[in-house]
């Protein structure tokens, strides 16, 4: 028999049976995190049915889509809906006895940051839930994957969800990244050559010597990003810096009952015969800092490049309209309005380190308003702890409170009209931040780049002065 | 949900690729607790101008008001998981969508809720889009049962799609997927047991 994947040993060891003869399995998953806005009409569901919640323990309730993130924080929603989202979300994680984080606990947080934050998220386990980023579980060795409203109802009433096994893709990481360059660029490279479609029907596993010598936090980036390639689970083979991560978490296994799951932990890997249906290569030492230019992921280029020409691709010539961009400009003469650090993909403890490592010592520049929204509650003490928030409000930027904000601005932190933004998110569609708004994809090094010289800037330019 | 077997009605043609589910319903439309109003958000940005109809949308233009099909580009339903999507073209009267390649998570909101999704290559699915272009040629029978698409106007060519024998039943019956999988709940039980000995520190 020919070596497994690690992704196929998730998959089978949560087989609770098969379904067809076509791949369809019923899934057992051990974990979900909800949120305020994709999980209503699951509760909805499960009231009208009369129907109760298979394991309450294995759920976490916490908002962060539809809160403000102003610097000083209370438990009201200014907005009439949002308000009642989060009313609607509060009755059932009590009528259904599940935890929930509400926005003054000190774990409130970005979902995808909460949850590995307090160690909910271990190697080897499946993870469904009501948000495409869900993948970002994989770079704890976990499957995580994103489920839709229906499926959240059926996990929450069966404990399972109905699941077709996936194509595998292996994306081998090779080289060291070069200064400046961060895990958000070589993900954005990959999105860049395999297209916005490229790893749609894949789960893709991340390896190679550039992902072993990344922290866990670069990895959570590339198992988030990927998703815009279409990827529907990611994984990453766990190893000694997830243990790290792990141990000593809220919610980490502790004594004798860590050292048995730390053994089994670190058996999970593709084997070496594994076969993966794609695989790809990429050399981390040739990438460059990459910024996207249109409405698209992977409408991208190096920072060093020029917006393309459209030849007459409607896509392509939609998107510069959108964006009010001339093919053949150089993409570091576009002044920006607003420099967004934010989101699930980038708004981790090292993000900001390296964000104010751009910022010490320079100032937002004149007609741009930078602001940075820490990933989870627990991040902003921490950054506040190391004098990072200090930093930051040095250099005139706005400190504000944890939650989505600016990545999908369905709170009131939003763009108008044709304002350009620098945004360390992971979607630069249309209407995104704003109808009508301009999004610029980048790393947050990048973002601070740009907010202290006031146009998209190649961050190695700013560290290279540093170092002088 | 909505079981399907053969519906008649008018294509729209809508070949961008990458139609994401921010564009297909803009956030402005999830602050709901239930599934009302959507069928106001679909589309909204592209459908409107100002709150008046959009003329250059297709949905707005004679012929197009009322479809009931949309031929779409690669990779439609990409980005967000929001079900809210689906839920606004069901309201806005779409019952099946006919592409080359639809995002994963959205593939799935789909047939969750009998909104039917068909793939077919791309030189299958430009002809069609090419056909339903002209609003002579727009109205399509899609019959699940045969697993056949017939042009009803122009040279009444009819294209043949595949689909998964589990995903045709479950259209075709319109079941309650939660209720078959709590028939197996002993299964789930016995599932659940072994998987906690195994891995006691999961639970
Ligand atoms: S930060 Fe953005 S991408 Fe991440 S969960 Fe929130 S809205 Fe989704």
């Amino acid at each position: 028999m020919p070596g497994r994947t690690l992704y196929d040993k998730l998959v089978d060891a949560h087989v609770v049976r098969r379904i067809d003869d076509d791949g369809l399995v019923l899934l057992y998953v051990d974990r979900t995190v909800l949120n305020e806005y994709t999980s209503p009409q699951a509760f909805a569901g499960l009231r009208a049915a009369g129907r109760r919640v298979w394991n309450p323990s294995a759920a976490l309730m916490v908002v962060d889509h539809v809160n403000p993130t102003a610097a000083r924080r209370t438990r009201e929603m200014p907005d009439v809906d949002a308000a009642r989202q989060v009313d609607y979300f509060a009755e059932n994680a009590r009528d259904f006895g599940i935890e929930y984080f509400d926005i003054m606990d000190p774990r409130q947080g970005i979902e995808h940051v909460v949850a590995p934050e307090q160690g909910l998220v271990m190697p080897g386990m499946v993870i469904a839930a009501g948000d495409s980023h869900t993948t970002a579980y994989g770079a704890f060795g976990a499957l995580g994957y994103g489920i839709g409203t229906s499926d959240i109802e059926h996990y929450l009433a069966t404990s399972t969800v109905r699941y077709r096994r996936l194509k595998t893709m292996r994306i081998n990481v090779t080289g060291h990244l070069p200064l400046g360059v961060t895990s958000k660029d070589i993900v954005m490279e990959i999105i860049r050559r395999i297209g916005a479609d490229g790893a749609t029907g894949y789960a893709v596993e991340f390896a190679g010597p550039a992902v072993r010598d990344m922290s866990v936090e670069g990895r959570i980036v590339m198992s988030i990003m990927i998703v815009e390639a279409g990827a529907r689970g990611v994984v990453v083979a766990p190893d000694q810096k997830v243990l790290d991560y792990l141990e000593g978490r809220p919610r980490a296994p502790k004594g004798e009952m860590w050292d048995r799951a730390a053994r089994a932990w670190l058996q999970l890997r593709s084997d070496p015969d594994a076969r993966f249906d794609r695989e790809m290569t990429v050399d981390a030492g040739e990438v460059a800092p990459v910024v996207t230019w249109g409405t698209s992921p992977d409408q991208a280029i190096a920072v060093t490049g020029q917006v393309p020409d459209p030849e007459n691709n409607a896509a392509a010539v939609r998107a510069l309209s959108y964006m009010g961009l001339q093919a053949g400009t150089p993409i570091q003469s576009v002044p920006i309005d607003f420099a967004f650090i934010g989101s699930c993909t980038n708004s981790r403890i090292e993000d900001l380190r390296e964000a104010a490592k751009v910022f010490r010592g320079r100032h937002v520049a004149t007609g741009v308003r930078a602001i940075v929204v820490p990933g989870s509650t627990q991040v902003r003490v921490q950054a506040e702890i190391e004098g990072i928030a200090q930093i930051l409000i040095d250099a005139g930027v706005e400190w504000r409170q944890s939650g989505c904000s600016m990545c999908l601005a369905m709170n009131d932190d939003i763009l108008a009209p044709g304002q350009r933004s620098a945004s360390s998110t992971n979607r630069n569609f249309e209407g995104r931040q704003g109808p009508g708004a301009r999004t610029h994809l980048m790393s947050p090094a990048m973002v601070a780049a740009a907010a202290v010289t006031g146009r998209i800037t190649d961050v190695r330019a700013l560290i290279k002065e540093g170092a002088q | 949900m909505t079981p399907f077997h053969c519906v008649t009605g008018t294509a729209a043609p809508m070949m961008t690729p990458n139609v994401d589910t921010d564009v297909i319903m803009p956030k402005m439309f999830l602050k709901g607790i239930d599934r009302s109003g959507l069928g106001e958000g679909v589309f909204n940005l592209l459908r409107f101008n100002a709150g008046r109809p959009n003329p250059d949308f297709v949905l707005n233009r004679d012929g197009y008001r009322d479809a009931s099909f949309l031929v779409v580009g690669p990779n439609f339903g990409c980005g967000s998981s929001r079900e809210h999507a689906v839920w606004g073209l069901q309201q806005l009267g779409i019952r099946a969508l006919i592409g080359t390649t639809f995002a994963g998570i959205f593939n799935d909101n789909c047939a969750n809720n009998g909104l039917l999704t068909i793939s077919l290559d791309a030189a299958t699915c430009g002809a069609l889009a090419d056909a339903v272009s002209d609003p002579a040629s727009n109205r399509l029978t899609v019959d699940l049962e045969q697993q056949t698409i017939r042009i009803e106007g122009g040279d009444g060519r009819s294209v043949p799609f595949g689909i998964e024998a589990a995903r045709k039943e479950a259209f075709l019956t319109g079941r309650d997927a939660i209720g078959s999988t709590l028939a197996f709940a002993d299964d789930i039980r016995a599932f659940e047991a072994r998987h906690r000995a195994e891995n006691p520190w999961m639970f």
